[in-house]
Parts: C-alpha cells; structure tokens; sequence
C-alpha cells in the first residue's frame, strides 16, 4: 500500500522528493512539508522510506504477511552497514525484528574497476555466465575474500542453462 | 548609524503610546493566531492522542528525573541550536534567522517600551542589537530563499515561484529589510515609504499566524520532547531497536552479522549519503 507521510516528524528537507523513482513524492504548498501526490503510482520500492532522516514516512504493509493493522518500520543505518525492520502486530502480541547486512566492506572502497580488466576471451563470451561472474560473486576461490564456495556449499559449476 | 535609535525620531511623528499599542496588538495576535491553529489543525489533539499511543506501547516506565533531563537535552539541542533539521546548511541558516529574530523582535519591544522619546536618540547597546538582528535575518532568511529552500534544492523550481507556505519567510525577510531600509533612509520621503512597508509587512507576518507556519516554532519543542521520551520508553514508534552489532545476544539472534561482517563490524561510511541530493 502506498507510501504516508507523518506530517509532524517531516521536516521538508526534501530527500523523498529525490529519491522516489515516480516522482510522486513533492512538497504540500501550503504546508512545505513532503506527500504523496499519487498514490496509484506508488510501488512500494521504499526508497523514500528509508531515505527520510527523521522516519516520517511510512507504508501499510499488505495483508499476505501480517494482518491489516499491523506496522512495519525499517531503519537502512548506512555507518553500520544493516537494514532493521519490524514488524507488529496490531494486538501489539507479535513483534520481531529482522537485521541483516547490507554491505560487507566500507561503501565506495570495493567498487570493480572494469577498466583494468583484460578482454573476455572467446570462451567468456560463448559462455552462459555474465562477465567475471562467478570472480564477482566469489564462487571461483576458497581465498579469504570468498564468502561462499561451489564446495563448501556442496555444487559444482555445469556447462548449459540448467534448473 | 546601526547605532540610532529609530523609534526616537519616529516619536517626533507618532507617540510612543501608538508604538506600544501596535506592538501589544501584534503580540496578541500572535497569541490568538496559534490558539487558533492549534484549534484548526487539531495539532494538540493529534499529539496527545499520539503520546497515550506511545505509552501504550512503551516496553519501560521513563523516570521523572529521566524526563527532566530529556527535557534539558532538547533544549540545549533541539530548541537552542536547531539539531533536528539533517542538513547543515539548513541548520546555521535557520540559527541566523532565529536569533536574528529573537534578537529584532526583543530589542524592537525595549525600545519602543523603553527608549521611544525623542531625546532617546543613543540607548545603549539596544539599537546595535536591533540593527544586528535585521542583518542577521535577513543573512540567514535571503540565504534560504535563494539557496536551500526545499522548493529550489529537490522540485527544481525557480526562486520566484511564490507559494502560499512562502507567506512566513516572505513576510519576515520584508519585515527586516523594510526595517533596515527605513533606519537607512529616515527623515526622507523614501524613509516613510520603507516604514509604511516595514509595518504591512510585520502586521502580515503577526497578523497572518493562522495561514502561515508562524505557529510551528512553539510546537517544535514539544515533539523533540516527545520523540525523546518514545525512544527512552522503548515504544520507539515502532521502529527497529538501534542494534549494537558487537553485542553477542544480537550476534546470536541474527548470526547472519558475524557470519557476513565479523564479531566487530567497521564503521561503513556514509553510503549514499556521500553525495548531497539533488538530482531533479
């Protein structure tokens, strides 16, 4: 369900208007505080959500994963590198969070540099994968950047589009 | 020159019991314009009934020693030095144009209560102060309304498109531009000219409390406080936990921390907020 503003917590600082990818976030003329001018083109994306400083915007969330009336509230803390939301129930009965990763290393110190990477050979481009691949989302080592191997999650690469 | 007092001429013309009829009239104004607006916009309503929301929900009891010091926090913070806006621009613009205005608006009423004779030409440090509070107003306001006003820096309007929530600013920056204009030129006809606008101009900033956001000043306190105290009773508006990531319950309850970012995650940086927004 579309995106509200607590016109209160709004400060008008105009990081929602942006951010949102429709352009549906603007500042009241009257108020100069943020709203929604069209909720019908609403995704839901949460940009605007998670960009508002003060956590003045907020989205009812649907009825597939909690009751109607429950809340659900996120915090991206960008210094510490999670997402946080929460979830409640609108008896107040069942809460919980969720915390997760967003990044692992510092922002902006981890960023491929295309450029100094050789051509791909005949090979690469013949082949199913997207360049550098399985370099990219470290399943081609067992060094000590790598999260995750082929091995250690027990698969083996295969030639050809499988399911 | 920043060092005459303008109401001692102007008492050649007008008496001061006029003087202190007006500023009377506006400060009442001001008192009914926000009894109004709070009537109106069921502001105190809507706050109370937000406040017994937040008890409701609250996971500790806040002490009343804890609450003083929340109070004393967001005076210090919020009232004294304007912490909440995000943007530091924002922020020393909107210090400038609020102790510019305190310090018009309080020097504006000594003189004109104390010093409104005409033999009161020099009254001490108070037209220094007067002179001091337009300037820095019209510093802190022209700085807004031509650089970070929200209508200019993210809807990429241009500066002249006049609004109705342009009611306050515009009124307040010709309140103390007319007031420096007429100082300047007092005793010509220009002079009059500048002090008919400043008086318009100030009567429509006091007078216009209801339609403009004149009245948010006396509710911003009040919310700092009330945000404080959901963060301190653990209602938190229903918002995450400020996790600490080195703690080993929170560890434990969401391993995927230590497994992806280790026991002592590094500070990350400010993501996106590297760049300043602007990108309409």
């Amino acid at each position: 369900m579309p995106t509200f503003v607590y016109m209160t917590r709004c400060d008008g600082c105009g990081h929602c208007v942006d951010i949102c990818p429709s352009d549906i976030m603007h500042i009241d003329k009257t108020l100069r505080r943020a709203y929604n001018i069209e909720p019908n083109m609403c995704w839901e994306c949460y940009s605007c959500v998670k960009a508002c400083p003060h956590n003045a915007i907020d989205v009812r969330g649907y009825a597939d994963f909690a009751p109607l009336g429950h809340s659900v509230r996120v915090i991206r803390d960008e210094e510490k590198g999670t997402i946080a939301w929460r979830i409640k129930f609108r008896n107040g009965k069942k809460d919980f969070d969720l915390l997760a990763p967003i990044t692992t290393k510092p922002w902006g110190t981890a960023i491929p540099q295309l450029s100094n990477e050789s051509a791909p050979s005949k090979d690469m481009r013949d082949s199913h994968l997207l360049f550098n691949e399985p370099k990219y989302i470290q399943l081609d080592k067992d060094g000590k950047d790598s999260l995750h191997t082929l091995e250690s999650n027990g698969l083996t690469l295969k030639a050809g589009v499988y399911y | 020159m920043i060092n005459i007092n303008p109401f001692a001429e102007l008492a050649a013309s007008i008496p001061s019991s006029v003087m202190q009829a007006y500023v009377v009239l506006m400060f009442l104004l001001v008192i009914g314009g926000t009894l109004l607006d709070t009537i109106h916009k069921k502001s105190a309503r809507y706050f109370f009934e937000n406040a017994k929301k937040a008890q409701e929900s609250a996971s500790r009891s806040v002490s009343g020693g804890e609450k003083v010091s929340l109070a004393l926090k967001t005076v210090t913070s919020e009232v004294l030095t304007s912490s909440e806006f995000a943007s530091p621009k924002r922020r020393i613009s909107h210090l400038f144009t609020m102790y510019g205005f305190i310090l018009f608006v309080a020097s504006t009423a000594i003189l004109i209560f104390g010093y409104s004779s005409t033999k009161d030409a020099t009254a001490g440090i108070w037209p220094v102060l007067w002179h001091l509070g337009a300037l820095m107003l019209c510093f802190g306001g022209y700085w807004f309304w031509f650089g970070i006003r929200v209508d200019l820096a993210s809807e990429g309007n241009p500066w002249n498109r006049v609004v109705r929530a342009d009611m306050f600013i515009l009124s307040l920056l010709a309140t103390c531009t007319f007031a420096l204009l007429w100082s300047a030129t007092q005793g010509s006809t220009a002079g009059w000219i500048f002090f008919t606008l400043f008086i318009l101009s100030s009567t429509i900033l006091f007078g216009g409390v209801l339609w403009s956001k004149f009245a948010h000043m006396f509710f911003k306190p009040a919310a700092a406080y009330q945000k404080k105290i959901t963060k301190a009773d653990g209602s938190r508006e229903n918002l995450p936990a400020d996790f600490d990531l080195t703690d080993s319950a929170v560890q434990k309850q969401f391993p995927d921390i230590p497994e992806y970012m280790g026991n002592n995650p590094p500070n990350m940086g400010p993501g996106i907020k590297r760049e300043a927004p602007n990108h309409y």
